[in-house]
């Protein structure tokens, strides 16, 4: 080979590299095989609790779901996971059907007209939404109504991504989103309301009504929602949000402590120029075929580089398969089946929790799976004690974000949770205080 | 051969400029739209909004690429061509023509003489080949 | 060959996945908020599987055959890895659980911070992006955060060579920066005159992608830092194409501040058919508070907590948690990032050593310059004089012939062959770019030339073949037109 292009050595090849930085000696572990990686890994993997060893009540933006076993088996098929974005169509038609697929399917899911490709993340589609809302009002409209109780670190990504727009963002001070004052400061510059349903809280808003306040504003409506809670919640859509979008974690991929997960988005057709991400179409080649494609990329950087809706590139296109695979599985019966369970489950552990002495559920309004509980001591103190004596992953410290949440625990139940781990908490909870 | 009409006005981001009555009618050339292909879809100002000369007020899009869209004049919109928004190929078919996209209400009528004039842009058209 | 979709499969009532009846008493549900109706599919298990693999069948895919897509790294994904990332003890753990609980995955995360310091040349890393764009927005974020931080308000440019990836341009706007282009020089080069001129005291930073999208490792690197550090700006690396450079050079070593590395090109982690990806920063000193986070930190005897709580009394005299660097311009994006890649780098990693890895960039370069020589034969190459990198852009184009490097990649698809990156970099007239990596033998880079061989000759003797080109494939071209005109983005446009 080196013969063909005329080097004298491998070496030879890295001429161009100044000469005092060349091959440095990288102080890195010397190579294992396969076996000792898979050992060494094993190993590492062992020090952490995982919810196959424990009974978890923890969700606050990450929920333990069953995942069906098609879900995996698809996943890895090398044909799909070894592909890379389907700019070619002729060659990957898998693929992008999959995509137009979970497109239909997130539409059904928030009564919305058009889904993108995905996100990085549910707080990276907030951001991208708020990004559209100011697209969307021509750059004149530089204000961000955002509740206090959506995602605190979906607020903070929020902030993150915005830093160098000269953005108001405001809304979010305190712990109780009062629907009345949000709208109030939904003014002639304001962009965006964004609101959480079932919110961080877990709690339940009828928001009828409201996005003709906002509109009468002209502003979007912006609601993120948990979509396994709109396998039996009223869409979005038809209460009139703009933009519907979240964390697509609960379809069918597991908690991997973080990531990768499926931020999905959807809109109306009004604002599909202005909706970050890739889209997939149907169209036809050039025997009549029905085939798909990506298209509208002219608003993508690759093209309109500097100014493009977003620089969004790689997202998450493997768990949007997962999600499809998964809304197929369980599909029209099974979304309504988990969605009931975690809805049941969790108010049958929180009328048994608030029967306990010293704890009470705050609940002056419906709620899905999550709901909060006052709790007699420290919620750290209370996890330890779950943890060591009960081996119980307990709920959320919501101290942690809201300070006059201290004591309060967000507690989360889906259909993983079975009614003796439910019973088995709520005795532990009574221990705590012995 | 590009067409590029005499009478017309011309600017350097590859729009004409038409003087009609006190307005001024303006659109993209016909070498914009060869260069563009087809044009799927174009994205209008609203009657009222106002612009600078050389300020952007919208977009033209093909399958290959999004081009803004720049004033030949400063001026108010006082009308837009609503038929590109269901048929954008229009574009493609007429640029000089039924393809018009905003009509201005200038502020300053002596900015038109600041533009190319066609023998100008057609000597610039063929340099870029 | 065309399957239907998911939802014209199956009938009303089927249900692939039943599950169990409730072991608790029912709640009512509350009042005016339950939906109505639910369009999701209705099909049995084996429609499922069945629909999904013949799906699959449709791709192309590094498994099925070369995948030689320039700047994409379409290398072999380790299938240990696949099975490393699934273990229960990575992929059960939740984002909140206790980090007691939770050390082993921090474990992890802190020895592949270290590692990729290591790599790059760095004083500091975060895992946290998402993808390549996604940290070279916060690479750039933190470049507007340093300026600021110092008092120094008036940096409104990021330069950007004329062969950078489309992200550069679109992640500086989405920072309030403004782009200035600097053109490339006859050799690929920076231009370094064109780079001295824009060069003052509003200059930001510089985003250089080296190798650049041609292949090519700027002749004159150190000049470009240095004129880009006396201006008082910052040098951010595009690490897309770091592959051709592990173990042989470090881009803090040539004095680059920022670098985000993309694991799913550069350490073998799956491409997923458009993500999910991995996109972490690494830094030099001065940069390292304003890292995204939160970042992992080790405490333990000799290495005090910066910033919060001791090691456990009974736990190990090693303890990792979870801090957020004291000036990081923020979380780029909810909980730690991608931990499941994370799993694969490390695997990837591991199983290279140092040594590994350093014959990992010798090959890729080494497979792209044999290419280079063979394809050389019969298109014009650029810079042809010049050795290249991991890549290389040839023209496709064929003297004596109207096709089009289009014609040329979708007749590739006829010899089982993903054809390379086309029309990319936009200063290459109709480009191919070309990236055969280092997991793929001389013989099927033998295929590959003898396929360019054969069509080149097509090309003169029957055009048609090439315009008409794909034959074999599941569909023909499409009509990217018809799409973005009448925008069938649902089942549901469809239906209407």
């Amino acid at each position: 080979m080196l013969e063909a292009i005329g080097a004298p050595s491998i070496d030879a090849l890295f001429s161009d590299v100044p000469e005092a930085v060349r091959f440095p000696d990288l102080r890195l572990p010397a190579a294992l095989t396969e076996m000792e990686v898979a050992a060494e890994l094993t190993e590492i993997a062992d020090w952490n609790l995982s919810t196959s060893q424990a009974p978890i009540f923890l969700g606050a933006g990450a929920y333990n779901h069953y995942i069906p076993s098609t879900v995996d088996h698809i996943l890895r098929r090398g044909e799909f996971f070894t592909a890379y974005t389907p700019y070619q169509p002729e060659v990957s038609q898998g693929t992008l059907q999959a995509i137009f697929e979970y497109q239909s399917m997130i539409c059904a899911l928030t009564g919305m007209e058009v889904a993108n490709a995905s996100h990085y993340d549910g707080g990276t589609a907030l951001a991208e939404a708020v990004l559209m809302a100011v697209n969307a009002g021509r750059g004149q409209r530089t204000r961000i109504v955002l509740s206090p109780t959506i995602h605190p670190q979906y607020r903070q990504v929020v902030r993150t991504y915005t830093q160098g727009m000269g953005l108001e963002i405001v809304g979010d001070e305190g712990s109780a989103a009062d629907l009345a004052a949000l709208l109030a400061l939904v003014d002639s510059r304001t962009a965006l309301l964004a609101l959480q349903n079932p919110d961080f809280l877990g709690q339940l808003d009828n928001l009828d009504g409201l996005a003709q306040e906002v509109h009468a504003r002209k502003a979007l409506l912006c609601v993120v929602a948990n979509p396994i809670s709109l396998g039996l919640l009223k869409p979005p859509g038809e209460y009139g949000a703009d933009i519907v979008l979240g964390e697509g974690q609960p379809l069918g991929i597991p908690l991997s402590f973080g990531g990768p997960y499926l931020g999905y988005l959807a809109t109306r057709q009004q604002y599909v120029r202005r909706m970050a991400g890739r889209l997939v179409g149907q169209t036809a080649d050039t025997q009549g075929r029905t085939g798909y494609v990506l298209t509208l990329s002219t608003r993508e950087q690759h093209i309109r580089r500097d100014k493009a809706t977003s620089n969004i590139c790689t997202n998450q296109g493997l768990l949007a398969l997962a999600a499809t695979v998964y809304l197929a599985t369980v599909g029209k019966c099974g979304l309504r089946q988990v969605a009931e369970l975690c809805y049941h489950k969790a108010h049958y552990a929180a009328s048994r929790i608030n029967k306990l002495p010293s704890y009470a559920v705050c609940s002056a309004k419906p709620f899905f799976n999550e709901f909060v509980v006052r709790c007699p001591k420290a919620v750290s103190q209370i996890n330890d004690f779950l943890l060591d004596e009960w081996n119980i992953i307990g709920g959320y410290d919501l101290g942690r974000d809201y300070t006059n949440l201290a004591n309060h625990m967000l507690v989360a139940v889906t259909e993983m949770n079975t009614r003796d781990q439910i019973d088995e908490l709520v005795t532990a909870l009574t221990e705590v205080v012995l | 051969m590009m067409n590029v009409p005499l009478g017309l006005f011309y600017t350097e981001h590859d729009e004409w400029a038409q003087r009609v009555g006190q307005e001024v009618v303006t659109g993209i050339t016909d070498y914009a739209q060869d260069q563009l292909s087809d044009i799927v879809y174009v994205e209008l100002p609203e009657v009222g909004d106002h612009y600078a000369a050389g300020e952007p007020y919208g977009v033209v899009e093909s399958v290959k690429a999004a081009s803004d869209v720049f004033m030949p004049v400063g001026g108010e919109i006082v009308a837009v061509n609503e038929e590109l928004e269901s048929a954008p190929e229009i574009i493609n078919q007429d640029p000089f023509g039924k393809g018009w996209m905003v009509r201005i209400q200038p502020d300053d009528q002596s900015e038109l003489g600041s533009l190319l004039d066609a023998a100008t842009y057609q000597a610039r058209v063929e340099a870029k080949g | 060959m065309t399957e239907p979709v998911i939802y014209d499969i199956g009938r009303p009532g089927l249900c692939a996945m039943p599950f169990p009846a409730p072991d608790v008493p029912r709640a009512p549900l509350p009042d005016g908020m339950v939906r109505d109706e639910l369009r999701l599919p209705e099909a049995s298990q084996l429609d499922v599987v069945r629909h999904f693999t013949r799906l699959s069948a449709l791709n192309h895919s590094i498994d099925k055959g070369f995948y030689p897509l320039g700047s994409c790294t379409m290398k072999y994904n380790p299938r240990i890895n696949e099975d490393m990332a699934r273990l229960a003890g990575f992929a059960g753990t939740h984002p909140m659980q206790d980090e007691e609980v939770a050390q082993g995955n921090l474990h992890l995360m802190f020895t592949l911070q270290e590692w990729l310091k290591e790599i790059g040349g760095f004083a500091g890393a975060s895992l946290q992006p998402a993808a390549g764009a996604h940290g070279e927005f916060a690479g750039i974020l933190m470049v507007r955060a340093y300026h600021l931080d110092r008092g120094d308000t008036q940096r409104r440019k990021i330069l950007i060579p004329d062969s950078a990836h489309g992200t550069n341009p679109a992640s500086t706007a989405m920072s309030g920066y403004s782009v200035v282009e600097i053109p490339s020089d006859s050799r690929g080069n920076v231009d370094l005159a064109a780079l001295r001129a824009a060069c003052d005291d509003h200059v930001a930073g510089l985003m250089l992608t080296n190798p650049n999208t041609l292949g090519l490792f700027d002749e004159h690197v150190q000049e470009v830092v240095d004129l880009v550090h006396g201006c008082g700006g910052l040098v951010y690396g595009d690490g897309a194409n770091m592959n051709a450079l592990l173990g042989i050079a470090r881009p803090g070593d040539l004095g680059f501040d920022i670098l985000h590395y993309n694991l799913h090109k550069t350490f073998g982690t799956p491409h997923g058919g458009g993500g999910p990806g991995s996109g972490p920063v690494a830094v030099c000193e001065r940069l390292a508070h304003f890292l995204p986070g939160p970042i992992v930190e080790r405490v333990d005897e000799g290495n005090p907590s910066l910033v919060r709580r001791e090691p456990p009394e009974d736990g190990d005299l090693t303890y990792y948690h979870l801090v957020m660097p004291p000036k990081s311009i923020g979380r780029v994006k909810v909980f730690h990032g991608h931990m499941g890649i994370f799993v694969r780098a490390y695997a990837y990693i591991r199983m290279h050593g140092p040594d590994g890895l350093r014959r990992v960039a010798e090959h890729a370069v080494l497979n792209a310059n044999y290419l280079q020589a063979r394809v050389g034969q019969w298109f014009p190459i650029p810079q042809r004089d010049r050795i290249c990198m991991h890549e290389f852009v040839a023209e496709g184009t064929v003297p004596g012939s109207d096709v089009r490097a289009l014609d040329i990649s979708k007749r590739l698809m006829d010899f089982g062959i993903h054809p390379p990156t086309n029309y990319f970099p936009l200063i290459v007239h109709e480009a191919l770019m070309i990236e055969p990596t280092e997991t793929e033998s001389k013989a099927t880079l033998d295929t590959f030339a003898a396929a360019m061989a054969q069509i080149a000759r097509e090309a003169v003797e029957q055009p048609e073949l090439l315009h008409q080109a794909p034959h074999t494939t599941p569909v023909s071209r499409m009509d990217e037109v018809k799409a973005a005109r009448e925008l069938v983005l649902s089942y549901w446009n469809v239906k209407q």
